[in-house]
């Protein structure tokens, strides 16, 4: 099946599949499967069709409610207000037996619990709608790649719903720090991801205070006591730049925890709310250094000034461009690919459009063998992708994807989503896969030419028996449901 | 488009788990794993367990200093002896402890010390002396040298953990409406599989499980024994957090509700193992230990999770808690100061709980370093005094009869520096 004529780019050695296979592969494995008519489209210059989706206005915008970062804030923060006066109310009245009442008997119960069900539901019809413009976006657009490498890069600064007061703006996150810095300087999407609020509120850096600031000596004197928090310090270091394997101390994650205090968020009281906002007062004073480099006192200027130099750290470039390789091509990707991706990155001082055009022009990653599975997310969105259609709504996304362990915006800790195969062809997982396809057939396979759609989809990634398992198949569905399990169809 | 819906009666139990963040993992042996058998329960609390919530040190001069707002109240805690107590959550391991059925180890970590998640639980996964030693776990390993004998391992959701991946294979199980075993399409689907050697093997494994896993559930209720073919199963539901609990306080209905399901789970797990063909070894974890801020409810939410996971487990092995041994450990502990933000960062010494009815009465297990600041790790942490592989050996080779040859050089090579802890059962 595979066509091996070779088409040497100075690349000796190193050949690559015929057009028909790359144009199949462009849809496939660098964006999330092909509508009908998109492996056609990508026929004549496969590679072209990739490099023009990089674009250094960024990546698409869902078409969610487009509402800020600060907006959903305020909200929120007016419904948060109803439920304590709520509270506050529930309390009182139970108070005046003079005894402990259990909040859900008391009377007055009822008003706090509609305003507790007013929060639940603004989280609820907040994060659905988010979920299910992106979903939306993804199965709609003709520039996969683009999307596949913002979500990639969305992974990468994870922000989840495991903390509620983060839910709410994890769409906003996405579109506000994410999606138009994904072609532009890593630099300015790492600035971006640490000062917004989603990621302050998500690793807990709002609240933190150096205990040598004047806000610290404040509140130790009213005897309260209030001090660093080092998460966000330390899962920068060891996820988002330079790697767990950089050889940074306890003392750097302390040092850089200093220097991050004062990073904080628009309170509901401020004019600002939900908006980046840097506390001179709850920051640690002092000059310091981290990775063997030294900073000098500067408030908000030296964490800027850290954070800038662990952008343009070579372990940064070598550590996410070993992701991305990871991510796009192997569990175990060719060295010779991290080395050209990590060249890039350090050439362009990470402009991260050079580095997509550096993935798409490397020979590995257009070896014919697909060695990755599609994660749950890629699974669903390309099987609608393969009919044309589009999920109508989060109903039916979340149901599927929760049952297959990527439940809608809620990766398990700040690494994210894993990227192995062997997280996600589990034995459970492919029966599930079959279970819910059996499901998807019965509503789209009857009207559908089965052998036409397994050529759309596929291209020439379609094997001879596969072709012909569909071929044979007693029903549309049944032959519906081959395409979608396919090891081609799985894999990418 | 049908969107599933799991049969609740039979499947709520996992289902339960899920939503409490609990991930539940079987694994046993084959014909081995009846009443009389030894058995084991692993608890692996993930996001870094705070040992001086677990069981605080309220006789130490230094701790109510060092945690200020959050330690915990000594008028709260259930006292254990001179110097430690137990969360007050703890209430079932606390009527276990004293009976002599359940002690802690306040000073334990893995030989892992750079205070990342993610390294720290492969190592205590993995049963390495450092990350990336080994991609199997030390349960899949204790099972590959108790062999011979045809092993299964099922995995309830969709991804096993660490701890019990390797050569011993697994399956994976989680709620769902079931395949109809005459269907043509998961005989095609092999078909189409047969020369892909990850989607191959997972598959068959995966319609295997299904069936199995079926009988298992239904065999549940009373009378006995699933059609299963063999012992080892193991089952992990994915980590999924409900919102609330990862909020502060967690509120008291939900708390109730929590406890109960959690309970269920424990004594759902107990009749799992006392089954013909139970399985005699079973890892659960429990996430969200993670607490940075607004750690006192967080942690009393969590707590009172694991501590009905246990009275459940406890109470559904019934006679059999005389044959089981259940060891709760965490990645690491946390600073033995509190943060700014009402919470604990990343430390390293924490606390294991050991129950069982197989327990010999005793004290503390490992020394004591105390929070003199002079005695703090990095003058941050609680010094750890113990090495988790201490433990893990020491209960393997005493309780389970595993060859001590084999804890020493298969289980957990590269770790003669940490002596099996003796004399526990």
């Amino acid at each position: 099946m595979v066509d091996r004529t070779p088409y040497r780019k100075g690349e000796p050695g190193l050949s690559l599949p015929s057009k028909d296979m790359m144009a199949a592969i462009a849809a496939t494995r660098f964006g999330l499967g092909a509508r009908p008519g998109e492996i056609e489209a990508a026929r004549s210059d496969p590679r072209g069709f990739l490099q023009d989706q990089v674009r250094r206005e960024g990546a698409d915008i869902p078409r969610d409610d487009g509402e800020s970062t600060p907006v959903r804030y305020a909200a929120f923060a007016d419904l948060r207000q109803e439920r304590r006066a709520a509270r506050q109310e529930t309390r009182m009245v139970a108070g005046n037996d003079m005894k402990p009442i259990p909040l859900v008997d008391a009377p007055g119960a009822n008003a706090k619990s509609d305003a507790q069900k007013d929060v639940q539901r603004y989280i609820r019809q907040k994060t659905t709608g988010d979920f299910l413009a992106r979903a939306q976006l993804a199965a709609d657009t003709e520039a996969a790649f683009r999307e596949r490498w913002a979500l990639f890069f969305a992974n990468h600064f994870t922000v989840s719903q495991t903390k509620q007061a983060a839910s709410i703006v994890i769409g906003p996150f996405e579109r506000e720090a994410i999606r138009p810095h994904a072609f532009g300087r890593f630099e300015d999407m790492l600035l971006a991801a640490s000062t917004h609020a989603a990621m302050l509120t998500y690793l807990d850096q709002a609240q933190s205070v150096g205990p040598g600031s004047p806000a610290a000596r404040y509140q130790t004197r009213k005897g309260r006591r209030t001090g660093l928090n080092e998460n966000l310090a330390r899962e920068i270091l060891e996820l988002h730049t330079v790697g767990v394997d950089a050889g940074y101390s306890q003392a750097d994650v302390t040092e850089f925890a200093r220097a991050l205090t004062g990073f904080s968020i628009g309170r509901a009281q401020d004019p600002d709310i939900g908006a980046f906002v840097f506390r001179a007062n709850t920051h640690e004073p002092g000059a310091r250094s981290i990775l063997g480099k030294a900073y000098a006192q500067g408030g908000e200027d030296q964490g800027v000034a850290m954070l800038k130099a662990l952008a343009a750290d070579p372990r940064t470039a070598r550590h996410v461009c070993g992701k991305i390789a990871r991510h796009f091509v192997a569990d175990d990707p060719p060295l010779a690919l991290v080395k050209r991706l990590e060249t890039r990155w350090i050439e362009t001082g990470g402009q991260l459009d050079e580095v997509a055009k550096a993935l798409i022009a490397a020979p590995e990653a257009w070896d014919p063998t697909p060695a990755k599975i599609k994660t749950p997310y890629e699974f669903v969105i390309s099987t609608w992708r393969a009919v044309g259609g589009r999920p109508a709504s989060f109903e039916r996304l979340n149901p599927i994807l929760t049952s297959l362990g990527q439940k809608p915006f809620y990766p398990p800790s700040p690494k994210g989503w894993p990227d192995e195969a062997g997280a996600w062809a589990s034995p459970d997982g492919l029966v599930k896969r079959m279970q819910w396809t059996q499901g998807f057939a019965a509503a789209v396979a009857d009207t559908r030419d089965p052998d036409a759609l397994a050529r759309s989809a596929l291209g020439a990634r379609l094997s001879e028996p596969t072709a012909r398992a569909v071929a044979r198949a007693e029903t549309r569905r049944e032959a519906f449901a081959l395409l979608v399990m396919s090891p081609e169809f799985q894999r990418r | 488009m049908t969107d599933r819906s799991p049969s609740p009666s039979r499947r709520s139990f996992l289902a339960a788990a899920a939503s409490l963040g609990v991930a539940v993992s079987f694994v046993g042996r084959q014909a081995h794993a009846a009443d009389g058998a030894k058995k084991l329960v692993v608890v692996v609390c993930r996001g870094g367990m705070d040992g001086l919530s677990v069981a605080p040190p309220i006789g130490d001069p230094g701790y109510a200093a060092l945690r200020g707002a959050i330690a915990i109240k000594p008028e709260e805690a259930l006292k254990l002896d001179d110097t430690f107590a137990l969360h007050p959550s703890l209430t079932s391991v606390h009527a276990l402890a004293r009976q002599g059925q359940a002690r802690i180890a306040p000073a334990i970590a893995t030989p892992d010390r750079a205070r990342s998640h993610f390294e720290a639980q492969d190592v205590l996964e993995t049963g390495e002396a450092k990350v990336y030693g080994a991609d199997s776990g030390w349960l899949n390993r204790t099972l590959e040298v108790m062999g011979p004998g045809k092993t299964e391992a099922l995995s309830v959701g969709t991804t096993a953990p660490l701890i019990l991946r390797g050569k011993v294979q697994a399956a994976s199980w989680s709620p769902g409406k079931g395949v109809d075993e005459a269907a043509r399409l998961p005989t095609l689907l092999q078909d189409l599989y047969k020369g892909d050697p990850l989607l191959g093997p997972a598959f068959a494994r995966g319609l295997e499980t299904e069936a199995m896993a079926q009988a298992a559930m239904t065999a549940l209720a009373p009378p006995p024994a699933p059609a299963a073919q063999s012992g080892m199963m193991m089952a992990s539901t994915p980590a999924m957090n409900a919102p609330r609990m990862n909020q502060p306080g967690g509120r008291p209905a939900d708390n109730r509700q929590g406890r109960e399901a959690a309970r269920k789970l424990g004594s759902t797990l107990a009749g799992f193992m006392r089954q013909a063909d139970g399985p005699q070894i079973a890892a659960l974890s429990l996430d969200g230990f993670d607490t940075h801020a607004g750690q006192v409810g967080q942690i009393a939410t969590r707590l009172t999770y694991l501590d009905a996971v246990l009275d459940g487990l406890h109470e559904g092995l019934g006679p059999e808690w005389k044959n089981t041994v259940v060891v709760a450990v965490t990645e690491f502990g946390r600073t033995a100061r509190a943060n700014g933000t009402g919470g604990t960062d990343h430390g390293t010494g924490s606390t294991a709980l050991v129950l069982g009815g197989a327990l010999k009465r005793g004290g503390i297990i490992g020394d004591w370093p105390t929070l003199a600041e002079p005695a703090l790790f990095e003058n941050r942490d609680v010094a750890p005094t113990l090495d988790m592989r201490g433990l893990f050996k020491g209960v393997l080779i005493d309780h389970l009869g595993v060859d001590r040859a084999d804890v020493e050089k298969k289980v957990f090579a590269d770790s003669a520096g940490a002596k099996a802890v003796t004399g526990l059962v």
